[in-house]
């Protein structure tokens, strides 16, 4: 089976600043993305969790987004103004997927 | 001096106060009782909807007077007014920085619905009624503070607010259905009370007091891991500043010729403190602020303050000013 190497970009944010990075993705050209709820954590900001919270204040999320290569630095830079300031992670590894072209 | 102890006790000593506090001993206990986040987001829903829309019907009932306009505007400038009040208290009994004292000024002047729930709920104990529309009063003093926060931070500065967060504070979820929920019960009157008065009527009480559970958890869990985050003069202020707030409001309630209720609930807004649209604004604009000294503060220490000591305080004085004992 023919693979195809990608970037595969994951960011963990503050639950309000969700919508934001979601324009920030469109903005960079990736309309393709997932969010994923995240239960809870440990960070520099300290212990936090999902649980029983009733507004977004306290909640984080993840969006992953698989993108190819050539275009990883163009999505960074747009990125970067949004998430420098806020609590979370930004990570990027490699992977590897079956239809190039969706990418 | 005994009124106020006789009403805490009695307050102290209802299901949704002692639910409250199982939840903040669970809480600090260590225990492993949770609310998961979509129940906790439905019995929210719930009581915003059911008050809204009690509220309505009782505007529908009783008609709309010259004071609701007047009790609106009263309630805008008080939210947008009290966080300077609050800032100015927060930078004079403790060494906050100006960010951080911000942040925390602008939760002081927006509200805690759950605090005007309880609130609501001890005036129905007491067979005292309030002006229907002081729900919309509530949904309105949710806002201001928080464009007032932001400009005390930018002051020659850049300005912290875009289009788009001021939609989001705006149109924020419990605003729009705190009100819309308020004009479809001012719009169906009793008659659409009758309808849904079994969903929203009577299981009223047990959710609030589930729901204060699940507050209870949360402040427990804030305070245990937010311990050593606030200083004795923040605490103080955590404590005068509803005191001092619910006066103002005692005050402007006097003014407006508001009932005994329509005061004490007036008082209960002007004292409390959000927890729930003023943080996720926070985290937008002001990111640079520590969410664990705003959240301990207004969750932690003023929150359980007006729910066990501050409305039977606020229900005794107003009922000295008004008239009532």
């Amino acid at each position: 089976m023919q693979m195809h190497q990608a970037k595969r970009v994951a960011i963990i944010i503050e639950a309000p600043m969700r919508k934001r990075l979601e324009d920030a993705f469109q903005e960079a050209g990736v309309t393709g993305y997932t969010v994923v709820p995240v239960l809870g954590g440990s960070g520099r900001s300290g212990r936090w969790s999902s649980e029983g919270q009733v507004g977004l204040s306290g909640g984080m999320v993840q969006v992953i987004c698989i993108i190819r290569p050539d275009r990883l630095d163009q999505l960074l830079e747009t990125t970067f103004d949004l998430v420098e300031r806020h609590i979370g992670v930004v990570s990027v590894s490699d992977c590897e997927v079956l239809r190039a072209e969706r990418f | 001096m005994s009124e106020i102890l006789a009403l805490a006790t009695a307050n102290i000593v209802s299901p949704i106060i002692l639910s409250f506090v199982l939840g903040l001993a669970a809480a600090l206990a260590r225990s492993d009782l949770t609310f998961p986040e979509a129940a906790a987001k439905a019995l929210s829903i719930y009581l915003l909807f059911a008050i809204g829309f009690k509220g309505g019907v009782s505007v529908a009932g009783h008609g709309v007077d010259g004071k609701l306009a007047a009790t609106l505007l009263s309630g805008i400038l008080l939210s947008a007014l009290l966080p300077f009040l609050a800032y100015a208290l927060l930078r004079l009994l403790s060494r906050m920085d100006r960010m951080n004292a911000a942040a925390v000024a602008g939760h002081y002047g927006s509200i805690s619905i759950v605090t005007f729930l309880a609130g609501s709920s001890l005036l129905a104990q007491r067979a005292v009624e309030a002006e229907g529309y002081m729900v919309a009063v509530a949904a309105v003093m949710e806002a201001p503070a928080i464009l007032t926060t932001l400009w005390l931070v930018s002051r020659g500065g850049s300005s912290r607010v875009d289009a788009g967060l001021l939609r989001e504070i705006l149109l924020n979820g419990s605003i729009v259905l705190l009100v819309g929920a308020f004009l479809i019960g001012w719009l169906t009157g009793a008659e659409g009370m009758g309808k849904i008065e079994p969903f929203i009527g009577a299981p009223f009480q047990g959710v609030l007091c589930l729901f204060l559970l699940d507050m209870g958890l949360i402040a427990g869990r804030g305070l245990r891991r937010s311990r050593g985050v606030l200083g004795a003069g923040a605490l103080i202020f955590g404590i005068v500043m509803p005191l001092i707030g619910s006066i103002i409001g005692l005050g402007a309630a006097v003014l407006l010729g508001l009932s005994l209720g329509g005061s004490v609930l007036l008082m209960i807004l002007a004292a409390s403190a959000s927890y729930i649209a003023v943080p996720a604004a926070m985290r937008v604009a002001l990111p640079e602020a520590d969410p664990a000294i705003y959240l301990t503060l207004s969750l932690g220490v003023t929150f359980p303050f007006n729910l066990t000591v501050g409305i039977p305080v606020y229900y005794v004085l107003a009922s000295y000013a008004i008239g009532g004992f």
